[in-house]
């Protein structure tokens, strides 16, 4: 084995991110390495660089333990890393990036000319002939890429991590960095490929290992795994069964609509679709990491200009920016709760009325009481657990976190709510409870979008179903085919057009 | 092509026109007697400004060079005056003393991970406050070997006198050139001014260049210092407030992007010729109030900035369109 890795650990305060994974990477072979959020991939990834120290563990190097404490120690130990942005510089010229910090030197001054030439010779290895001297910005994404591989190789040579280094490719720009990736591996280098496209798993890696909440679930070899048992692998089937008994009985019958979006997209972000809610109605979003969903949520909520329509029984709504939005009666509880969600500085009560607020205007505050009456309401009737409202939002935990940022909308009185992953990074408990809580919220007439990865959350909550793949909605599910088993077929059906990602 | 130096191209065409414009006007601005003054005059500018384009393109600013140089021309007038020492020790004392200024600045930037701008704006107070505990009146310098300094020209043809000062400006614009475009130090910072987590990842050591790279820009306000206080044969404390502000301009309309990572040492000269070209006008006009300049100075920078704003937007366009 090049790289063998045994019971790796890695802790944070509140999570184990990765818990006792082994993993094992040949010479001449491409493995991938795959996972939803969170599964502990990028920490993975991150051990092996030396941008993180592991706790556990040992990671060895043509059979020689090594326990890297900088990218560029990585790099001189020969793991090279290529990420999803592309981690060169856009400013300086291309031969300037890949010779930097070896650039050759006469009587102590960088010598250009010798620069130029090798670095011509470098790309020549990878089929590539371009303008050495221009700025590597000026070149698409695809190239860049390639060139940051050409200069990972030449740094390191053994092994190389790809981290999603297709997300912004087009289909013919993939198979560019394929050819590249193909010609290293047929150099004997070891190449860890990172990405949540599956078709280009399929396409391209000799093995698979799968990791979900830090640990490892399976590696096999590419060529046995089919897709269905490959995404169940990914995202499991793990729920409390207390929330499966709340999924609704009835079906989508008699439910006006309330919205209807009609050919709704946006060009590199997602296919239009065409979507209605109806009253009262959970309808869920279904897809792998990447295939969507939330840009369908992100255009719904005027984050993007979008092409097409929206409107409900009164006619046209205006969607053009979030504030239209929540004029519309649109809630949206984004994904990323730390950075889009909270104020984490502000209290309980603050981050409570701050949509109120700002739709209000400035000259219309809120009153102090008025503040204090909705917190505590809210506090009492979401079962926030906090000492008291005036707590920082930040020193709550993530579900208690979601609670307020769903208040906040409460507050507004929304009649359509987007919850993205409502769930993620929230203990079992509270998990169960923000479910119930959707249910009492359709109960009360408003209509609710959840996107979730984890497959039986939807089949728990939500009456319809709506499967996205490739930045496309594919299927519809309603009624009785709301079930684990139908989703996941839908999401692994392999895509018969053979499009790669989109643009 | 190339979008990289094209805000180079614009100033020096700028320059070109602004130039033919003058001449069409006075003929005589071609004189080498004008442009012998136009060099002496902005000596200690250009020199200032060498410096200011390193930091600049490391991302950063430094606010502190017009009281350094202040600082420079009163120390050098003290230590003369009080002391035996000759001139060259004097200058080389103070050129530790400047460079070992910048290098804790850039030290502090580093591990305080703090705006450039609080640190140099506090190291502006200081120097300027030290300054004028030396001396809070103009002290005259005389030294037979200043009068030498000042003497020190060569005749062009035409009677336009290349002095010292000058020709020092252009070695140090050179210098400059070489350290900018010719050395890995040089890489380094334009690493950094490019994206700072980029760069470490590429193995840029950031502690030792940004406190290079405010060494540097120290040791080049010592070295404006001397000019200056050759070029006045006086050291002031309350001279050349301001003059980091317009090193920041002459900097800018040399074509290098305030944000860092883009430009090239050689248009900072073309900034401040053409900053000095300007004033040349206003006095051989006449009539002209000197604020003038101010005003076309600020409209230059306002056009650069444009510039520097549409290019970019015009490679980010090209590049979305998959050029």
């Amino acid at each position: 084995m090049l790289l063998s890795i045994r019971s790796l650990t890695k802790t944070f305060p509140g999570t184990r991110a990765l818990d006792g994974v082994d993993f094992d990477l040949a010479a001449g072979e491409v493995h991938a390495l795959l996972g939803e959020n969170g599964a502990g991939k990028s920490t993975l990834i991150k051990c092996l660089t030396g941008a993180y120290h592991r706790d556990g563990g040992t990671v060895a190097l043509d059979g020689a333990e090594i326990a890297p404490r900088s990218t560029v120690e990585a790099q001189d130990l020969g793991i090279g890393t290529v990420y999803q942005e592309v981690n060169l510089l856009p400013n300086l010229t291309v031969a300037q990036n890949l010779m930097f910090g070896r650039e050759p030197r006469r009587w102590g001054l960088i010598d250009s000319r010798a620069m130029r030439a090798e670095a011509r010779d470098m790309l020549g290895h990878y089929g590539l002939q371009i303008d050495v001297d221009r700025d590597l910005g000026s070149y698409s994404v695809a190239i860049r890429q390639i060139i940051a591989i050409a200069r990972a190789v030449a740094l390191s040579g053994k092994v190389l991590i790809l981290d999603e280094p297709t997300a912004s490719l087009d289909a013919r720009e993939v198979e560019m960095v394929f050819d590249v990736v193909r010609g290293l591996r047929q150099r004997g280098l070891g190449i860890v490929f990172v990405s949540h496209f599956l078709d280009q798993v399929f396409e391209l890696t000799d093995r698979v290992t799968v990791l979900r909440n830090g640990r490892k679930i399976v590696t096999e070899r590419t060529a046995d795994l089919d897709r269905v048992r490959l995404i169940e692998h990914m995202l499991g089937r793990a729920m409390e069964h207390e929330v499966e008994e709340l999924a609704s009985e009835e079906g989508p019958v008699g439910r006006p609509d309330l919205l209807a979006f009609e050919n709704f997209g946006r060009r590199g972000m997602i296919k239009p679709f065409d979507l209605t809610v109806g009253q009262g109605e959970v309808v869920g979003l279904a897809g792998l990491l990447g295939s969507g969903r939330t840009e369908s949520a992100e255009l719904m909520f005027g984050l993007h200009a979008a092409s097409g329509t929206a409107r409900d029984p009164q006619g046209a709504l205006d969607l053009n920016s979030p504030r239209a939005a929540i004029a519309a009666g649109f809630g949206f509880a984004p994904e990323d709760r730390k950075t889009d969600g909270i104020v984490a500085d502000l209290s309980i009560r603050e981050n409570i009325i701050l949509g109120l607020q700002a739709r209000r205007g400035w000259a219309r505050p809120v009153s102090r009481a008025e503040q204090n009456r909705l917190a505590d309401d809210y506090i009492r009737r979401l079962d926030i657990r906090t000492s008291g409202r005036e707590k920082a939002i930040g020193d709550l935990s993530g579900g208690n976190q979601q609670k307020v940022v769903l208040a906040r909308w409460l507050a507004m009185n929304p009649r359509f709510l987007i919850l993205d992953e409502p769930t993620r990074g929230i203990d079992v408990g509270a998990h169960a409870e923000i479910l119930r809580l959707i249910h009492e919220l359709t109960d009360a007439g408003m209509s609710v979008l959840v996107i979730s990865s984890e497959i039986d959350e939807l089949v728990a909550v939500a009456d319809r179903v709506i499967v996205l793949r490739d930045r496309r909605h594919v299927a519809e599910l309603s009624g009785s085919r709301v079930t684990g088993a139908e989703i996941m077929r839908a999401i692994a059906q392999s895509d018969a057009k053979g499009e790669g990602a989109a643009a | 092509m190339n979008t990289r130096a094209l805000p180079l191209y614009a100033t020096i065409v700028i320059f070109l026109l602004a130039y033919l414009l003058c001449w069409l006007q006075f003929p005589n601005i071609l004189s080498t007697r004008v442009i012998g003054n136009l060099l002496t005059d902005n000596a200690y500018l250009g020199i200032v400004a060498v410096g200011m384009t390193l930091v600049i393109l490391s991302g950063g600013i430094d606010l502190s060079v017009g009281s350094v140089i202040a600082f420079s021309g009163v120390f050098i007038a003290v230590v003369l005056r009080d002391t035996a020492l000759h001139p060259l020790v004097v200058f080389a004392l103070l050129l530790m003393l400047t460079t070992a200024f910048g290098a804790a600045m850039g030290f502090l930037i580093d591990r305080l991970a703090m705006p450039a701008f609080i640190v140099t704006l506090a190291g502006m107070f200081l120097a300027r406050g030290a300054a004028y505990m030396l001396s809070i009146e103009s002290v005259p310098i005389q030294h037979p070997f200043y009068e030498t300094l000042q003497k020190a020209y060569w005749l062009m043809p035409g009677k336009g006198r290349l002095t010292l000062i000058g020709v020092l400006m252009l070695l140090t614009v050179l210098a400059g050139m070489v350290i900018a475009h010719k050395t890995r130090f040089g890489a380094s910072v334009y690493a950094l001014g490019g994206g700072e987590a980029t760069a470490r990842l590429m193995g840029v050591r950031r502690g030792r260049t940004t406190m290079l790279v405010y060494g540097f820009s120290g040791l080049m306000a010592g070295l404006s210092g001397i000019v200056f206080s050759i070029y006045t044969g006086s050291g002031y404390s309350l001279a050349t407030v301001g003059t980091e502000l317009t090193a920041i301009a002459a900097v800018v309309i040399g074509g290098t992007l305030l944000t860092g990572g883009a430009g090239y040492m050689f248009g900072t000269l073309v900034g401040v010729l053409t900053m000095g070209l300007i004033q040349t006008y206003i006095v051989f006009d006449g009539t002209l109030s000197s604020w003038w300049t101010k005003i076309v100075i600020g409209v230059l920078l306002l056009v650069f900035i444009l510039l520097q704003k549409g290019l970019l937007k015009l490679s980010q366009t090209r590049l979305a369109a998959g050029g």
